[in-house]
């Protein structure tokens, strides 16, 4: 239950390093670059064509595949991704087909990395998401709306199925929340750049290189920074101070603003490329 | 973790991450906690700050018509074969329950020397009320609003609009309730260190529950020592209707002590609990989390939100204050359904045997009362004493009711 959570210990005995997400940052590390995150909802357009949309993605140079499992109430996001969220759900998307997805975007070879809000897993039933995430070949949960107080049961099934668990750092943690909060991931701390929700938006946020050299007075692992990011420029800039650059909306918006699939997947492939290109750009 | 106690003194308390029981809590992006923290501070400061208390209470009994009436509604009880005190919240400023709790956050809010607040509203009236105390102590105000329900109450929001506040139609979702609440947390997140968010009912994560019922208890308070005044002894029951919980927890919490007062919520069961389309959380939901909080929800085997459906706007929400999912699990307080027709009966029973026309909101408490009756009765072996919190005034539901009851000029049938 809650308040468990305090004296989980961050790594925890059954962690397998080789599922978690940590190895795709040590490569792009090696190779002197940032690591580029793409998120899409499961199930947006359709089952098939999110699979699609993720697979194009890969093969475009994205790194790691975010699949965001579709909530009602999606209080971290803005309008992009809520009205895929929206059409997805009207869909029909279950947390099964979520997890078909995974299963299916994994088999590419990339990482594969779930973000959820909590009521669809506490649901599920959190050990048996916890199982089923596993055997899907997924490396860990995003939770934006799980704080590590509250997520007792979560520590203990991911420790127990070696998932990597993010949870959220903003510009307004302070120093011993972020160091707490940072304590309980694995795999790799998520650094939500600025004060708001998702969304592409014209500059980034200068409160980021802040917050992510906060979070590296405090450990090792990989940073991540979220929110706002949308173009090439915007990647580069990112890649030059964090581990990783996660980009949500302005890919789905690839997919929302196009008459057909065929016209939003080129245009998904030609964004994606450009944010690859982005991160390999970075000076470091 | 361990459970809130309740001393006989009649004030449960959560733990102090805000969990009764395993209800309750905090679930929300991290970027909001270092504001609910500091609320959470501020609030607890103004609990124990007399010069706080003195400003909220002369407030309430200035502007806002505080302390209200406990009404012996004779030609009711006759009516309905028990002894109802009816505690007036309808004759409130704004004509509901509701201004208190909106006294007290505005207040805070000043306190905390935020210059805007935010609001979700369903009916419009938390959003009235928001923008009336916004106008009085002269914050910028925002309200959110589902697009559906700006439609279905134009009214409220033409108010809104003359007291000085914007209000935000809500595109996304269902865009009702649930969704103007989701809008106003996104704002929240953006905006945290200039605006405060006015949760309208005991609902959100912690502290809101717990503050809510502290700014709201007055109710019950005024109600335990009026009915010591006028009948010399407590009452045998207690009730109101549960949306978020807020009306209802205002006149419980002051009783909950009392082991001999039975409290007994009442939920929307809209076209009754087993058709699916209601808004009970409790008698026909299940354990979730919604809103920030665990409590429980109308939700699928997937876990999204259901959407809920109540005749009545202020009911009409597909959750529930975690405080009444504790006091439904540890047995202290009864929660039952009822249903659209049952509070539109209640509704004419009161506008015809009173001369009061009650918020349909208020009549759902009114019809489960009724209900109870006769297992009260048989119970106790004789009359029972029931106070009813009459939460609010229904000025607001004409239209609804006089197209309920088809006497509206031009749409009889
Ligand atoms: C008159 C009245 N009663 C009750 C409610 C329901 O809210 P709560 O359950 O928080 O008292 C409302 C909400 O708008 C209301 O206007």
């Amino acid at each position: 239950m809650s308040g468990a959570g305090q004296s989980v210990a961050a790594s925890g005995p059954g962690a397998a390093v080789d599922r978690s997400i940590a190895v795709a940052f040590e490569k792009t590390r090696a190779e002197g670059r940032a690591l580029l995150i793409g998120c899409m909802p499961a199930g947006f357009p359709s089952v098939e064509g999110s699979i699609a949309a993720m697979t194009a993605m890969v093969s475009a140079g994205v790194d790691v595949i975010e699949v965001e499992i579709p909530y009602s109430d999606p209080v971290m996001d803005g309008p992009v991704i809520q009205r895929a969220s929206d059409i997805a759900l009207a869909g029909g998307v279950r947390t099964a087909d979520a997890l078909r997805i995974i299963e299916a975007v994994a088999a590419t070879g990339a990482p594969v990395v779930t973000m959820t809000y909590w009521n669809p897993i506490e649901r599920y039933g959190v050990d048996a998401f916890a199982r089923d995430l596993a055997a899907a070949g997924g490396t860990g949960l995003i939770t934006p709306d799980l704080i590590p107080e509250e997520a007792g049961e979560w520590l203990a099934a991911s420790d127990a199925y070696g998932l990597d668990r993010t949870f959220l750092v903003a510009p307004s943690s302070t120093d011993e929340r972020l160091a707490m909060t940072v304590g309980h991931c694995r795999g790799f701390v998520y650094a939500t750049a600025l004060m708001g929700v998702t969304g592409a938006r014209e500059s980034t946020s200068d409160a980021a290189p802040t917050l992510v050299s906060r979070v590296r007075a405090v450990t090792g692992l990989p940073v991540g920074v979220g929110l706002g990011v949308g173009n090439g420029a915007q990647a580069v800039e990112v890649g030059g101070y964090a581990d990783g650059v996660i980009v949500g909306s302005a890919l789905v918006r690839c997919l929302l603003d196009k008459p057909d699939e065929a016209t939003g997947l080129t245009a998904l492939r030609a964004l994606s490329a450009e944010l690859a290109e982005g991160v390999r750009t970075v000076a470091r | 973790m361990s459970a809130p106690t309740v001393p006989a003194s009649g004030t449960s308390s959560p733990d102090g991450a805000g969990h009764y029981g395993r209800y309750g809590g905090r679930f929300v992006p991290e970027a909001l906690v270092a504001a609910l923290d500091e609320l959470d501070l501020a609030y607890r400061t103004a609990l124990t700050d007399e010069s706080f208390q003195a400003e909220f209470g002369a407030m309430l009994r200035e502007y806002a018509n505080v302390p209200s009436l406990l009404y012996r509604a004779e030609r009711l009880s006759a009516e309905i074969g028990a002894r109802i005190l009816l505690k007036r919240e309808d004759l409130n400023h704004t004509g509901a329950h509701k201004i208190r709790n909106v006294l007290g956050q505005a207040l805070l809010t000043k306190r905390m020397g935020k210059p805007r607040v935010i609001a979700e509203t369903g009916a419009g009236q938390h959003g009235v009320a928001t923008a009336t105390a916004a106008a009085y102590l002269d914050l910028e105000c925002v309200v959110y609003m589902g697009e559906v329900d700006t439609q279905r109450q134009a009214l409220n929001v033409a108010r809104m609009r003359m007291l000085g506040a914007t209000v935000v139609p809500v595109t996304s979702g269902s865009r009702t309730l649930k969704d103007a609440m989701n809008e106003a947390m996104r704002d929240w997140v953006a905006n945290v260190d200039r605006t405060h968010y006015i949760i309208g009912s005991t609902a959100g994560p912690h502290p809101f529950p717990a503050m809510v019922r502290d700014f709201v208890r007055g109710i019950g308070v005024e109600a335990r020592q009026q009915c010591l005044d006028l009948r010399g002894a407590l009452p045998d029951a207690v009730a109101a209707c549960v949306g978020g919980g807020s009306n209802a927890l205002g006149i419980f919490h002051a009783f909950v002590g009392d082991d001999d007062v039975r409290l007994y919520g009442f939920e929307a069961g809209g076209d009754g609990v087993e058709t699916g389309r209601h808004a009970a959380s409790i008698t026909g939901g299940s354990s979730g989390v919604l809103h920030g909080a665990r409590t429980y929800v109308l939700q699928d085997s997937d876990g999204q939100t259901l959407e809920s459906h109540s005749i009545s706007a202020g009911l009409d929400y597909p959750g529930v204050g975690p405080e009444h999912a504790w006091l439904h699990d540890i047995g202290r307080a009864r929660y039952a359904p009822v249903t659209d027709a049952e509070a539109m009966n209640a509704f004419q029973l009161l506008c015809r045997t009173e001369g009061i026309i009650p918020a349909i909101e208020s009549s759902h408490a009114l019809a489960g009362t009724i209900k109870i009756i006769p297992a009260l009765t048989a119970e106790l072996g004789r009359e029972p004493t029931i106070v009813v919190n009459l939460s609010g005034r229904g000025d607001k539901d004409v239209h609804t009711a006089g197209e309920y009851f088809g006497i509206l000029d031009g749409e009889q049938a």
